[in-house]
């Protein structure tokens, strides 16, 4: 007989974490299995030349939930932050940079028609943000065939979209799933303010400014922050790595038992349940209960296996949209970079290189059609400058998103790196003449390598793309939206479920919130 | 459909054309399936009356056929179909439904389990896009056959005599839903005890161009054993004796519903049988399990209907004239002599012994008319000879 009690959650990501803390505190006896021999999944720091560390995959917090911080008491295990609110610096070639805190202009020139629409599309935004930050904490509502709770559910959806008011509801529903390039185009003027708040609406996406949905990720985004009372973008101190290590230090501290370098190979059945797993050492766990941090194809149609589900079910789960176009660049180098009137004070906040909105969507083009952009976009950050535990003295790490990179780039995967490396440091060139004389190392991480290294189907930070049908109820997939598979005592917790990625953690506590409940209703 | 202008031909022929052409005499046809099928060949009435007293042959070619094999063609066949096909030893037939993940029946079939690890599949109908979905994941190979087998039904009492002068020496030894191999022209005929009449019968399998040696062979032998082409007029009364149901016609495939309440799950076909729960995984079992919980919504029921008016599409009503189901097939059953009807009613209605109403429209010389007509519920089939089941089959 299967102990109930007993529970294990494969995959030590931040969501993962959250919800071996939660289940611990609970009472239930935790065992997490980690394949890396580290913990945090995507939200780790590492070195990438010796001496340099860096956040690795994700590099800029902007999504904790607060909650989750609070009621793990995130700080007491160690979680410190470097930089609280970074600033988005704008970058433009001759110098004549923008610098934006949210709505506000802090440095540069705009007219003040732009710097008049800024606070309220600022404003606004975060309002509408704040509609879908409200869902994260919930369990998403079945469509159909749901009791009284789902309908309850969703009439809350629905009410929080109501109270906005008249205009402000009608006005989010006509932008909730149009393209950010219209908006935008029908609010600002100044192209170099199009090109950065553009990009907040495609980072991590497979979309380019004028795709529909592309309202939609910005809010997403946004909501994070809207709902904060961690505030806006931020760094942690030690990297991202640092926030895991915390919520690792909070499970323990429940009573969860953390294992690294431990892969599971594969999620092990008794009859119509599962009962534990089997890992690739061929050591064999008990559990009642399984909840995968991974995501949802390599949890249902590698480790647990297309047969044990249902031809409908494997169907949707394989077309679950995963495919990453985030390329990750860090340079090791061996000073402060100059980048063209920027402030060494400035170098330190987070830079984007998109001077309009039309830039990145041609940089789009090409990876629509298996190539790297030939001018990509980038979200920089050189988290060095607040936190000397990353570099050695004197030297700083550069951590950059660079869109945008096909998961199955045309060409090989060797050339395209070394090529979209080339390509992207032409670009940073433009802005920072003399940085290439300042590498000391680098290192180019494409969708295919984030899949290699952090084990994510794809390469897609959220697991799967954030898209109007892979949200909310539909996410991953219809019949898998509450944390429970279709197979007794699976449970799903990462990013792939509602709602979404983002080192946000709030899946992994709704995923345990659902693992108590199930064993109420049993 | 192999070869590259297979788009030129909107309606296929089927092997045994040269010679269905030539005994329909009253040259009426429809398409099944894309092929050219006989409604009726001289007589409907006697076409039957050759089912059910002598042999009658039907051209089955255009059933949609598939061959499944590989490694796992067993656990493939096992997630997509309801009941445990691990019992369908080789040399063994299995009727079937197979379901979409809601517990929906998506089509009924049969499955021939041909030699060990080797299956055909056949449905009523076009599978191989579920099929191909379903095999993700499973290490099987999936042809869909129709176009490279002839198949003939071969029903009635004389068949088994027939087949023995045409030499398929011990083919009276195949027990029900058995299969066996014999020679015939330089190839192989295979031979199934199945069929869609309810009777003593066989279906017979072979490689299309040995197609019109077959017919005429048992044409041929069968003339002392009153061997009749039939049609599909003359079939379907057989088959709605025997009470098996029709997809299009008893149930909408599930993949075709569009409405929530249209489609139908093997319990509210009556064929819970076909449902084992003690497999841990197969499409449909979730839902089917809950179904079992909660109650189901339909219930197919066989009705023997008074009077001689075929009850089709009729409402069937309540005592209190309440609308309580619905007849989907029905016929004048000359074997049974009664007035037989197949109704997915509304549950709980349909239980023996309900007092259970048919609103019958017919037309005599152009003016409808209006009966009711009381129905009776009835548990098995309307005609079940013990023929059909005696092993080795008797000669007659």
């Amino acid at each position: 007989m299967i102990d109930r009690s007993q529970v294990i959650i494969i995959g030590a990501g931040h969501n993962g974490l959250v919800c071996a803390a939660y289940l611990a505190r609970a009472g239930r006896e935790v065992l997490v299995l980690e394949a890396s021999d580290r913990v945090g999944g995507a939200a780790i720091t590492r070195e990438f030349a010796p001496g340099y560390r860096v956040s690795a995959c994700a590099h800029v917090c902007y999504q904790l939930d607060a909650r989750i911080s609070r009621e793990l008491r995130l700080e007491t295990h160690g979680l410190k932050t470097a930089h609280a609110n970074l600033r988005t610096v704008a970058l433009a070639t001759e110098g004549d940079h923008l610098v934006l805190n949210g709505g506000l202009l802090e440095a540069g020139l705009l007219p003040d028609v732009d710097r008049a629409a800024l606070a309220d599309y600022h404003a606004s935004m975060l309002r509408f943000a704040r509609v879908l930050g409200k869902q994260h904490n919930r369990r998403p509502p079945r469509i159909a065939g749901g009791g009284r709770s789902e309908v309850i559910a969703a009439a809350m959806l629905g009410l929080d979209i109501r109270r906005l008011g008249r205009d402000a509801m009608r006005e989010f529903l006509r932008i909730a799933g149009i393209n950010i390039f219209d908006v935008l185009e029908e609010t600002f003027e100044t192209p170099l303010l199009k090109g950065a708040l553009a990009l907040d609406a495609v980072l991590g996406t497979n979309l380019g400014p004028r795709s529909n949905n592309s309202v939609l990720t910005l809010l997403h985004r946004l909501s994070g922050r809207a709902m904060g009372v961690v505030g806006g973008l931020s760094l942690p101190e030690g990297g991202m790595g640092a926030v895991s290590e915390a919520l690792a230090a909070a499970a323990r501290e429940s009573g969860a038992t953390i294992r690294t370098s431990s892969p599971v190979a594969r999620i092990t059945q008794e009859g119509d349940r599962v009962s534990g797993v089997e890992l690739e050492s061929g050591e064999m766990q008990k559990a009642g209960t399984v909840i995968s941090n991974a995501d949802p194809a390599r949890t249902l149609l590698q480790l647990l296996g297309a047969r044990h589900l249902e031809t409908g079910f494997v169907h949707r789960v394989r077309h679950f949209r995963s495919k990453g176009m985030a390329a990750k660049l860090h340079l090791a180098l061996d000073g402060l970079p100059t980048f063209t009137r920027l402030s060494a004070l400035r170098a330190g906040e987070r830079l984007v290189i998109a001077p309009d909105a039309g830039y990145i969507e041609r940089a789009f083009d090409h990876a629509k059609y298996g190539e790297c952009s030939p001018d990509p976009v980038l979200e920089i950050t050189i988290p060095s400058i607040h936190d000397r535990t990353l570099a050695p003295p004197g030297r700083q790490v550069l951590s950059a998103i660079v869109q945008y990179a096909p998961f199955d780039p045309r060409a090989s995967s060797d050339s395209a790196r070394a090529g979209f490396l080339e390509r992207t440091l032409g670009v940073l060139e433009r802005y920072a003449p003399k940085l290439r004389g300042q590498i000391v190392a680098s290192e180019m991480l494409l969708p295919a390598d984030i899949e290699r290294e952090f084990r994510i189907t794809g390469g897609h930070w959220h697991h799967g793309e954030l898209a109007l049908d892979q949200f909310l109820m539909l996410r991953p997939v219809p019949g898998a939206a509450q944390y429970a598979m279709p197979v007794n005592g699976l449970f799903l917790c990462g990013a792939g479920c509602h709602p979404g990625g983002g080192v946000m953690g709030s899946a992994g506590r709704n995923a345990a919130r659902a693992v108590l409940g199930a064993e109420r209703a049993a | 459909m192999r070869h590259k202008e297979h788009f030129k031909t909107a309606v296929y022929q089927t092997p045994f054309h040269p010679r269905t052409s030539q005994l329909n005499t009253l040259n009426e046809w429809h398409r099944w399936k894309d092929y050219t099928t006989a409604d009726a060949y001289f007589d409907q009435a006697l076409e039957y009356a050759a089912i059910r007293n002598a042999c009658a042959v039907f051209d089955l070619t255009p059933m949609t056929k598939h061959r499944i094999t590989g490694p796992d063609a067993l656990p493939f066949l096992n997630r997509l179909i309801s009941r445990d096909v691990a019992k369908i030893k080789p040399g063994k037939v299995g009727y079937c439904v197979w379901c979409d993940d809601n517990g929906q029946v998506i089509d009924d079939g049969t499955v021939f389990h041909l030699r060990e690890g080797d299956y055909r599949l056949c449905s009523q109908e076009r599978q191989l896009d579920w099929l191909s979905r379903s095999a993700h994941g499973f290490d099987v190979s999936i042809v869909e056959d129709t176009h490279d087998v002839a198949a003939l039904a071969f029903q009635g009492p004389t068949s088994c005599a027939v087949l023995k002068a045409i030499g398929c020496s011990g083919v009276e030894r195949i027990a029900p839903f058995g299969i066996a191999y014999f020679p015939f022209a330089g190839s192989e005929l295979m031979v199934s005890r199945t069929g869609y009449t309810g009777d003593l019968g066989y279906e017979l399998w072979i490689e299309p161009a040995r197609a019109l040696e077959l017919w005429d062979a048992l044409f041929a032998k069968g003339a002392n054993h009153g061997i009749r082409p039939m049609g599909t007029h003359a079939l379907e009364v057989a088959r709605i004796e025997a009470g098996f149901i029709q997809a299009q016609v008893d149930f909408l495939p599930a993949d075709q519903a569009i409405r929530l309440d249209r489609s139908r799950s093997p319990f509210e076909l009556d064929l819970g049988r076909l449902v084992d729960f003690s497999k841990p995984n197969f499409n449909g079992r979730r839902a089917l399990l809950e179904e079992q919980r909660r109650g189901s919504r339909y219930r197919l029921v066989r009705l023997d209907v008074e009077g001689n008016k075929p009850a089709r599409s009729a409402y069937v009503y309540d005592s209190k004239r309440n609308v309580v189901g619905t007849v989907t097939s029905a016929e004048w059953s000359p074997s049974a002599k009664s007035n037989i009807a197949l109704a997915s009613m509304h549950m709980p209605w349909g239980r023996p012994g309900d007092e259970l109403w048919a609103e019958i429209y017919y037309q005599r010389e152009l003016k409808w008319s209006r009966v009711m007509a009381r129905c009776r519920v009835v548990e098995g089939a309307f005609f079940d000879p013990p023929r059909r089941r005696a092993t080795p089959a008797a000669d007659f």
